[in-house]
């Protein structure tokens, strides 16, 4: 055995910095679901630390501890309690709705936020496996918002064609963004990490322009945010019209069932990741690397144009230069979160739309900064980057080829 | 690592532990709070004697409350009036713009009386909800709430709260002409949006009319009336820094930044530069910013006040959808005192007369 990983190490160290790179995100990608798991409870624990912290009651009762410790274990009890009531009321079900309908709203205000996350993580995951470190879905995702958004307030079609327009529109304008590194990727061999960053200033600052422009402005007004999208070219709201829910997250469903499809059962799908896996091998097997590599950016492009459909056909229905938000890089978290596997990806954008969806609740009702979520996302980040400090924390055992290399 | 750096790096743990211990220890010491001690503090803290029934709620635009420009003025209102009307508040920042409906939702849920929210980006989310929610108040900062352009607003129970900066920065640009030594002034703007050009465009009214009256040639650089220097951000501090440079050396000695805290970038541009002034913007910039030497004057837009000003209005005389509109009559708008030795006793009587003229309608604002 140890004659064998010897002879697998030292290819390994002579290998250039781009196998290398493959070889990092492969490991991050492949972490155990364990290690995912154990990296949410370690993130809300530390987060519960911090909300502990930023309460002003706790902070007071404690500069008095040792004369009278109750006041600051009680400030601490209220403090975790209404954080975390504050979270399940926001995220989960209001328990203290009156309605039915005000009950499960904040379950359905999950999965709306969840919506744009499903798309642009399954996008990324693809281009994960197929090792491509794509950090363009920001730009894919708001050059998609714009074509969709776009197909939908500037032309006055019938119902059904009007939305599929402009659904396809998202996409076709997210597919563009990816193709642009793609094919300098595969023609020229540019890093796609440093195109696709700059590719995400070129279609900010190219929105921001278009905005400026009379055909993407309000009738009467000069301000930078366009008209609201026609009725026919909204999603519809699929429970009705006191929820948000849209029937974009059905189509994030199905772009899951059909990523998962063309990943483990299609021939394209398997190429792809023989092309992650070892591109050299895959090579040597008659594979076509650059076809692949822009096959590749071009779903993921797709998709992150679609989760672009989100906003402006489904929830705030009109584009700003603002509309991505952060979607574009909360997705690089939901991918690495989901394992690159479409499964994981609408679970793991489910909890980060649950996340998000508990920020107004936080604020409002327990008077937590906003940033406190930022922070548990950022720790579920940082975790599941470092699986040994997982592992070391809650004492799992390592994964079986990391005993090998170590034996 | 070497079994002994690993047992030094166990000791330093060790020692910081310990020390981190101790301190906390030391912090927890105070005596406990005697229960009749709470009570008073409350009677003794400022002007909230009577603690009112009334929730006054904010949702900021994805700049957040620390913006240093209007979010941030909002905030402080709503936190004046907590302390001075004794009213209950709550706030929400937006981190996204998808988070605009969700936390006006929530605040209506969390039962607020009145919800101001700020900024032109939260407008429909705004009138979706107060459609929705006849029964709650609100207002709205920097826009008009009409997204159907009709001159009306949208709801029956929005206020909108907007503000004629020009008037203000038409002083400032008079004022500034009669200072600058070379004959040119300069402006930018953070993005090309109408809250922004507002300040650019009466700055420039200002300069022309004073070129008018005193057959002079003042030129302003960055601004023409309907196109001019935009940093496109309005966080990016280099930006401001590298287009004032640029204003520098084509002589112009005076720069008015209109982009939030972008403008910080120009101010230590002035600074370095030694011989040019800085027109701060939104609030006075000698007390909120550490240039306060450089600083010539600042367009005041006192969101602050408007908000106050809102909630103790629709607490004692209940609300109303009249517009406040903030000018240099009501005090909304005005330009701070200008820096020692740089403007004549006799300019600054020709400003009174005209911020009279303003005031009367008998001088305009508008580019001509």
């Amino acid at each position: 055995m140890s004659a064998d990983s010897q002879t697998t190490d030292r290819p390994d160290e002579e290998a250039p910095a781009e196998d290398r790179w493959r070889r990092a995100l492969r490991e991050i990608v492949e972490s155990s679901s364990m290690v995912v798991f154990m990296a949410i409870v370690a993130s809300m624990i530390i987060g519960g630390v911090l909300i502990i912290f930023a309460d002003e009651a706790v902070r007071e009762s404690a500069a008095y501890f040792f004369s009278r410790p109750g006041d600051t274990f009680s400030a601490i009890g209220a403090a975790l309690g209404s954080a975390y009531s504050a979270m399940f009321n926001g995220a989960v079900l209001n328990l203290e709705a009156s309605s039915f309908a005000g009950v499960i709203k904040p379950l359905t205000q999950t999965l709306t936020m969840a919506t744009p996350l499903i798309f642009a993580g399954l996008g990324l995951g693809i281009g994960f496996r197929a090792g491509l470190f794509n950090i363009g879905a920001q730009g894919q995702l708001l050059m998609g918002a714009t074509l969709g958004a776009y197909i939908g307030f500037a032309f006055d079609l019938p119902w059904g064609i009007h939305l599929l327009l402009a659904v396809i529109g998202c996409a076709v304008g997210g597919a563009i963004w990816g193709f642009i590194p793609g094919i300098l990727k595969a023609k020229r061999g540019a890093h796609e990490v440093i195109v696709t960053i700059m590719l995400n200033y070129v279609a900010l600052y190219l929105v921001a322009w278009l905005l400026s422009l009379d055909a993407f402005q309000r009738e009467g007004s000069d301000n930078p945010i366009s008209p609201i999208v026609a009725e026919t070219a909204q999603y519809p709201q699929i429970l009705g019209v006191q929820f948000n829910l849209h029937l974009g997250f059905l189509l994030a469903l199905a772009c899951a069932w059909g990523a998962w499809w063309l990943m483990e059962r299609s021939t394209i799908g398997f190429r792809l990741r023989a092309v992650g896996a070892n591109p050299s091998a895959a090579r040597t097997a008659g594979m076509s690397i650059s076809t692949a590599t822009i096959l590749t950016m071009v779903i993921a492009g797709g998709l992150a144009g679609l989760a672009g459909s989100a906003p402006v056909l489904g929830t705030q229905k009109f584009l700003t230069d603002a509309t991505a938000g952060s979607l574009g890089f909360d997705a690089i978290t939901v991918a690495l979160l989901g394992r690159s596997r479409p499964l994981g990806i609408v679970l793991a954008a489910i909890l980060f739309g649950g996340l998000q969806a508990s920020g107004p609740s936080l604020q409002v009702n327990a008077g937590l900064p906003v940033d406190i979520v930022v922070v548990i996302q950022a720790l579920i980040v940082l975790f599941i980057a470092a699986p040994p400090l997982v592992r070391a924390l809650f004492r799992l055992p390592a994964p079986a080829h990391e005993k090998e290399v170590a034996a | 690592m070497t079994f002994k750096g690993r047992h030094l790096m166990k000791n330093t743990i060790r020692v910081g532990a310990i020390a981190a211990v101790s301190a906390l220890a030391l912090a927890a010491c105070a005596s406990a709070p005697e229960e009749e001690a709470t009570s008073s503090a409350t009677a003794d803290a400022p002007a909230a004697a009577e603690p009112v029934d009334f929730k006054a709620c904010m949702v900021s635009d994805s700049g957040g409350f620390d913006d240093q420009s209007f979010n941030q003025s909002g905030f402080e209102g709503l936190t004046r009036a907590e302390a001075e009307l004794g009213i209950e508040i709550a706030t929400a920042e937006s981190a996204t713009e998808a988070d605009f409906a969700p936390n006006i939702e929530a605040q209506v849920a969390a039962g607020c009386d009145l919800i101001i929210t700020v900024g032109f980006l939260l407008s429909q989310a705004t009138v979706d909800a107060a459609l929705a929610n006849p029964d709650v108040h609100f207002a709205i900062i920097d826009d008009l709430a009409d997204n159907d352009f009709d001159g009306e607003i949208d709801a029956p129970n929005i206020k909108p709260i907007t503000f004629e900066t020009d008037e203000a920065s038409f002083l400032a640009g008079y004022a500034a002409s009669s200072a600058t030594g070379t004959g040119t002034l300069s402006t930018f703007g953070g993005m090309n949006i109408p809250s922004v050009t507002i300040f650019m465009s009466g700055f420039l009214a200002g300069a022309n009319y004073y070129n008018d009256t005193n057959s002079a040639d003042v030129k302003v650089l960055g601004w023409d009336g309907t196109d001019g220097q935009f940093t496109g951000d309005f966080s990016d501090q280099t930006k401001g820094k590298n287009v004032t440079e640029e204003f520098l050396s084509q002589g112009a000695d005076v720069v008015m930044p209109v982009a939030g805290p972008v403008g910080l970038g120009a101010a230590s541009a002035v600074q370095s530069a030694g011989d040019a002034w800085l027109i701060g913007v939104d609030s006075d910039w000698t007390l909120t910013t550490d240039y306060a030497d450089i600083i010539f004057t600042s367009v005041l837009k006192n969101i602050g006040n408007s908000v106050f000003d809102t909630i103790s209005e629709t607490i004692d005389a209940g609300f109303s959808t009249e517009p406040y509109v903030g000018t240099l009559e009501n005090e909304g708008v005005g330009v701070a005192d200008f820096a020692e030795g740089t403007v004549d006793d006799a300019v600054l009587t020709e400003l009174e007369t005209i911020k009279a003229g303003i005031i009367d309608g008998s001088i305009s604002v508008d580019l001509s």
